[in-house]
């Protein structure tokens, strides 16, 4: 069966951001830039369930400027097969995401969708819901585990009171949550397999898809700093400002 | 127009998250109606009439809503709230699992896990692990929120609302619940605790997480982790604080053995006191804490308890 992974390049997850002085957004001048944690983890169960005989070919999607092509061969290295990126400028709300990568589905035809969770950048957590519900499939969020059987997938989510197991019909959306699986690391050999592997490149404005979200940003600060406090000696002094300054003990 | 207000539960007790659910609701407009989907819950439809400032609780009752799966709750949200301006929901794993579905379905942008509301359009929510806030503003003709709980005031529990059921059954084929596999605890859930305590990679494994306990029964604290100690199985997943985990905002946040990674913070930084027990002097956590002791916490924590 074919799976599709749709990949973002998002700031490093160890890169602590700078705020715009003009406030007009986030400053990535200069800052090293990854592929998303999560969507790092859904290439990942991609090419693990290929190794298991499962899958039969992995197809990688990025949407964004030509940068992103970075990220769609860093999932090549990892083990996709094939990359494919819609080209745009702008920067897309995840409701835009999803309804290319709708149109993706519709002409791609896979079995399962593998997504992240979430992006660490816009801290979403949308597109997978929306893309499920656009192609009227069924989704398992924030999964610890992936397990197919016959045309059906068996999904442990992490839920906030602990785990929730679901079972979809194929096809189906699959979102990754951290313990899915930990990564591996590209080989050299396989980068350089990587450059060779194809990787086609569309328009966004050729999808036919409305680009332009209802949702204006008005202005991004800084969040209020903490001050840091005070070293405290000992147990003894510590239990005595909780109750006498912080008064919360 | 109303707005509409998706009731977190557990087909029995209200979530303490509704109260603080609401008070942002109220903030978006006057007339608040709240939805219990679920499946012998009247319970909980009795408990959410009493919310202040809520004027109609909505109940659907019915065993495709038993698991909250996204798919069924998605339809019925999406046919209820074609006729509101406002759909809010926690941004519990309930919320952000059914309400992009919602919002894809009614072709509108999500706003998620919103802290602030400066007007009906305008909303503010963190972005970059919180280390930047973001002001937006929707011109969408229904506007598709989830709520970043800890950010808002709990609303009294004074009022009277009108309870009416409502019969919109949505099955779906494609998706079953198998099964769950719940964390039993007997303390205050960490989202909802006035103090909670958490251990990190230094606490070295599970059985030491029972330091933590004897503290935390005399605080009436919850107990949380770092990503390392879940990932490493010291404890469930569901104890995760940070910014892919549970977000919490106690009055008082102990830190133990936590270094303190941006994720990290991310989940916890808005505590009103913040305590760091760490024996590297150099750990970030430090720069954030209200107090910060340096030392090795199997001696310390055995200490604290003997004093509280
Ligand atoms: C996409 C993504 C999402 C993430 N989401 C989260 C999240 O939601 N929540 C989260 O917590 N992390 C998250 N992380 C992980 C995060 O980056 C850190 O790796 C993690 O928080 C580290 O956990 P820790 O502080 O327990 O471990 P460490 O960083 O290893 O720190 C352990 C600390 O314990 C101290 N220590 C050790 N022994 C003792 C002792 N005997 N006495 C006192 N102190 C001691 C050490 O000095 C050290 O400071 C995420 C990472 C990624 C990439
Ligand atoms: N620009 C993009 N290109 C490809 N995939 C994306 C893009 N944005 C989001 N996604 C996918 O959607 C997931 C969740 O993103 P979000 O809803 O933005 O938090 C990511 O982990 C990706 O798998």
């Amino acid at each position: 069966m074919k799976i599709l992974v749709p990949v973002k390049r998002a700031i490093d997850y160890n890169v602590k951001v700078r705020v715009k002085s003009d406030q007009s957004g986030v400053d990535l001048a200069n800052t090293k830039m990854a592929i998303n944690p999560f969507c790092e983890i859904a290439v990942e169960e991609a090419v693990r369930l290929r190794e298991q005989g499962i899958a039969s070919e992995i197809v990688v999607v990025s949407i964004g400027d030509k940068a992103c092509q970075e990220q769609i061969r860093t999932a090549l290295a990892l083990g996709a097969d094939r990359g494919l990126h819609i080209e745009t400028e702008q920067s897309l709300e995840s409701l835009q995401i999803a309804k290319l990568l709708q149109k993706v589905v519709e002409a791609e035809q896979p079995q399962l969708v593998i997504l992240g969770k979430q992006s660490i950048d816009s801290d979403n957590n949308q597109t997978g819901q929306m893309l499920a519900a656009l192609c009227g499939l069924p989704q398992g969020t924030f999964a610890s585990k992936v397990e197919i059987s016959g045309d059906k997938v068996k999904v442990t989510r992490e839920v906030d009171g602990g785990l929730q197991t679901v079972s979809l019909t194929l096809p189906a959306v699959v979102t990754t949550d951290l313990r899915l699986n930990e990564p591996r690391y590209a080989s050299l050999p396989n980068i350089m397999k990587a450059k060779r592997k194809p990787l086609d490149v569309k328009a966004a404005a050729d999808f036919g898809v409305e680009l332009t979200s209802k949702v204006k940003l008005l202005k991004v600060e800084a969040p209020a700093q903490r001050q840091g406090g005070v070293k405290v000696a000992d147990v003894a002094e510590l239990v005595a400002k909780l109750k006498n300054e912080a008064k919360v003990i | 127009m109303a707005i509409l207000v998706y009731v977190e539960h557990d087909n029995a007790h209200l979530k303490a998250e509704n109260l603080k659910l609401v008070d942002a609701a109220t903030k978006m407009g006057s007339e608040l109606h709240l939805l219990v989907a679920g499946y012998q819950c009247q319970d909980v439809a009795q408990q959410a009439a009493t919310l202040a400032g809520v004027s109609k609780v909505l109940v659907a009752d019915d065993a495709a809503y038993e698991h909250q799966l996204a798919e069924n709750i998605g339809e019925l949200v999406t046919e209820l709230g074609r006729d509101y301006s406002h759909i809010l929901a926690a941004a519990t794993t309930t919320g952000k699992n059914f309400m992009p579905r919602v919002a894809a379905l009614l072709d509108v942008a999500q706003i998620s896990d919103i802290i602030k509301v400066e007007s009906a359009d305008t909303f503010v929510r963190p972005i970059y692990a919180g280390n930047a806030i973001a002001t937006v503003q929707s011109e969408d003709a229904i506007k598709v929120i989830t709520v970043r709980t800890s950010a808002f005031d709990a609303v009294e529990q004074s009022g009277s609302a009108v309870v009416e059921a409502i019969s919109l059954s949505k099955e779906n084929s494609l998706s079953a619940f198998v099964g769950a596999e719940l964390t039993k605890s007997e303390r205050p859930e960490l989202t909802a605790a006035r103090v909670v305590i958490s251990g990190g990679r230094g606490m070295q494994n599970g059985d030491n997480f029972k330091l933590l306990e004897g503290i935390a029964d005399k605080l009436g604290a919850a107990i949380g982790a770092s990503r390392a100690a879940v990932d490493a199985g010291f404890v469930p997943n569901d104890m995760q604080v940070g910014q892919t985990g549970k977000i919490v905002a106690p009055e008082l946040y102990i830190a133990v053995g936590i270094s303190g990674a941006i994720q990290h913070l991310a989940g916890m930084k808005d505590s009103k006191f913040i305590v760091a027990i760490n024996k590297d002097e150099e750990a970030p956590i430090f720069q954030i804490a209200d107090y910060g002791l340096v030392g090795d916490l199997f001696q310390i924590l055995p200490e604290l308890e003997a004093s509280l």
